[in-house]
């Protein structure tokens, strides 16, 4: 059933040297989530604006993605043989900035005017304003739909079995049910390359998703929806790792349920409620920053010391 | 190409033009909800089936699957009632679409209450409000089957999205071929001094018939204007018109908040002030009966806009006067 293709190496083909630095390794993966997380942490604290907690625990998904799994060019966004990344929970914006910054899709100092008027960094991830973005997101339900799309777009170019669609989803997500519309559609039909990811936390805007409206076991849904369905620690850069690279060899849509904790990696807010769209206090910044980068030296150091 | 002679429905002329732009152009795709034999986009799906995605009742997902496909590079036409497209798809429209500027054009068949028997349900008369309101949306409503055909050949040449308005009833010729451009969107179909008549989809054809009334019983002349560009209204156009004649009536098939009304009065009151009486839905939705019994019972008839015109002739030599109860009164 599974692995009926081999993995597409994660480099443009045009690109020798990236190609011989080679695949991120698991630690590396690891670090980089870190670095993504202090950024978002950072952009945060100078927008006075934004939602950290949803960001962060999405982090080592979309480290895995940016830094290992994704074929894409920073210097040709547009070529049109890319991996595609759709926010579908466009509410985390700062994750994926902070990814595309560090590839240099655009310059780091963008990352200061995350929300501000004339900057091009928007609230939510905008494809006009910011290069990287595949469409813009922002309203629930939608993501997954484009997902659709797109891949419909490249079968009909032949480009089915190289470029692939990744869309990283929210428990809010879950609950639109437009989602389910296009959960329908991708095996109606017969995709085979698009995968969803749930970045399930469990927290939303107005409690836990238990209290709020429980969207149950979201692996099992998509099961029943005739999707390939697995569920994972999404704080597991392995379990994540291996998991994208499975999703792309199968014939049929993956969905890849996470279980994660909101606000992953700063301790006082990780899974606890009321920082949904909340955005740190400067004293919660400089807390959050002095425990990341405790771990960044950490991790930073087992590398060198791996290396040696 | 193929324009016709005898009456034809603007949704017949979407899907034959439909087919034509497949034939010409390989980034055109085409979706549609469950109802693509009443739209006509299953003749494009019979020519082109790797072309056409037909996602079942399940309108929002239709709309942002053609963000993702246009996004890629497609050129795609999404097709489905008037109702579930602008309703059911607004907020997909809204961000997908027309946030984005992506070259989709929503194709939506049944507006107004001539579909008849279906009733309120089905029966749309806010669509070309919902869409002259969002930012970047084009609304195009064509008179008749020749000009549905030069507005769907025409749509493929737009990188920017577009409301395409089509019909249920067969509709009289109002262009003897398909014409070789809409224009302006502003085009007088016959000249005259005495009042404009502003009319679009449905409607043209009866004010065209309503202008006869009025000069053989009223001896007035009255100038036939077809609006199928609403938005952007083309000004210029509409202020000829106005300064010429004076006063006016506008006619739509649709609620007289946000439709055509509302956009050649927005016009007017910034630049030319003069009376424009209205033909359209009040504050109400309709009902069900045959296609025609339901136009008459709503007065979107040429005897309502000739009745209209007659009206709004009263006021114009009162307004034409300075104002009745002035600063100077007394």
């Amino acid at each position: 059933m599974s692995h009926l293709r081999s993995v597409p190496d994660s480099r443009p083909p045009s690109k020798e040297e990236a190609r011989r630095v080679g695949k991120a390794s698991i630690a590396e993966l690891e670090r980089w989530a870190t670095v993504h997380r202090l950024a978002c942490v950072r952009m945060l604290a100078v927008a006075k604006s934004g939602h950290l907690d949803s960001s962060l625990s999405a982090a080592d998904i979309v480290s895995a993605l940016y830094n290992r799994v994704l074929r894409h060019d920073p210097e040709d966004p547009s070529w049109h043989e890319r991996d595609r990344f759709v926010l579908c929970k466009g509410h985390a914006a700062p994750i994926q900035y902070a990814a595309l910054a560090h590839h240099g899709y655009f310059p780091n100092e963008d990352l200061q005017g995350l929300r501000k008027i004339g900057a091009p960094l928007q609230g939510h991830p905008d494809m006009n304003k910011t290069a990287g973005v595949e469409v813009s997101t922002g309203s629930l339900g939608q993501g997954l739909s484009m997902c659709v799309g797109i891949a419909l777009a490249l079968r009909l170019d032949g480009l089915e079995n190289t470029a692939h669609i990744f869309g990283v989803m929210s428990d809010g997500d879950c609950q639109e049910g437009q989602t389910w519309e296009a959960a329908t559609a991708a095996v109606h039909f017969g995709l085979t390359n698009v995968t969803a990811i749930v970045d399930y936390n469990h927290l939303q805007t107005d409690g836990t998703t238990e209290q709020v409206m429980d969207i149950g076991d979201v692996r099992a849904k998509f099961e029943a929806f005739g999707w390939d369905s697995i569920e994972i620690d999404g704080h597991d850069m392995e379990a994540i790792v291996e998991a994208l690279e499975r999703s792309r060899t199968l014939d049929r849509p993956a969905a890849i349920v996470c279980q994660t904790k909101k606000g992953r990696g700063v301790s006082f807010m990780e899974g606890r409620f009321g920082f949904h769209g909340k955005p740190p206090s400067p004293e919660q910044a400089i807390e959050a920053l002095n425990e990341l980068e405790a771990r960044l030296e950490e991790q930073t150091k087992a590398l060198q010391g791996a290396s040696t | 190409m193929a324009g016709k002679s005898e009456p034809g429905a603007t949704r017949n002329a979407f899907g034959a033009a439909l087919v034509e732009l497949g034939e010409e152009h390989e980034d055109v795709v085409a979706l549609d909800a469950d109802l693509s034999v009443s739209t006509q986009s299953a003749k494009f799906g019979a020519a082109f089936p790797d072309r056409f995605f037909n996602v079942g009742a399940a309108e929002a997902n239709m709309m942002s699957m053609a963000c993702g496909l246009a996004a890629t590079g497609k050129r795609p036409y999404a097709s489905t009632f008037a109702i579930f497209a602008t309703g059911r798809a607004y907020d997909q429209i809204r961000l997908g679409i027309a946030h984005n500027e992506l070259p989709v054009k929503i194709c939506a068949s049944h507006g107004g209450v001539s579909l008849g028997e279906d009733g309120a349900s089905h029966q749309m008369i806010e669509d070309i409000a919902l869409m002259r309101v969002m930012p970047n949306m084009t609304v195009v409503v064509p008179a008749d089957y020749n000009q549905a055909y030069r507005a769907t050949l025409d749509s493929y040449e737009s990188d920017e999205p577009q409301y395409l308005r089509f019909g249920r009833p067969a509709t009289p010729v109002v262009y003897e071929d398909v014409p070789e451009t809409l224009g302006t969107g502003v085009d007088v179909l016959r000249e005259g001094k005495d009042i404009s008549l502003f009319a679009t989809g449905h409607m043209v054809w009866r004010a065209l018939e309503a202008a006869e009334a009025l000069e053989s019983e009223d001896g007035v002349e009255a100038e036939v204007v077809n609006v199928s560009i609403i938005k952007p209204i083309h000004s210029e156009s509409v202020l000829e018109s106005l300064a010429k004649t004076g006063v006016a009536v506008t006619a739509e098939e649709h609620r007289i908040v946000g439709g055509l009304a509302d956009a050649v009065r927005h016009v007017a009151a910034e630049q030319h002030p003069v009376p424009i009486f209205a033909v359209g839905m009040g504050d109400e939705f309709g009902i069900s009966g045959t296609g025609e019994a339901c136009m008459e019972h709503f007065g979107l008839t040429a005897r309502g806009i000739a009745d209209r015109a007659r009206e709004a002739l009263l006021l114009k030599p009162i307004v034409s006067h300075p104002p009745l109860f002035g600063p100077d009164w007394n």
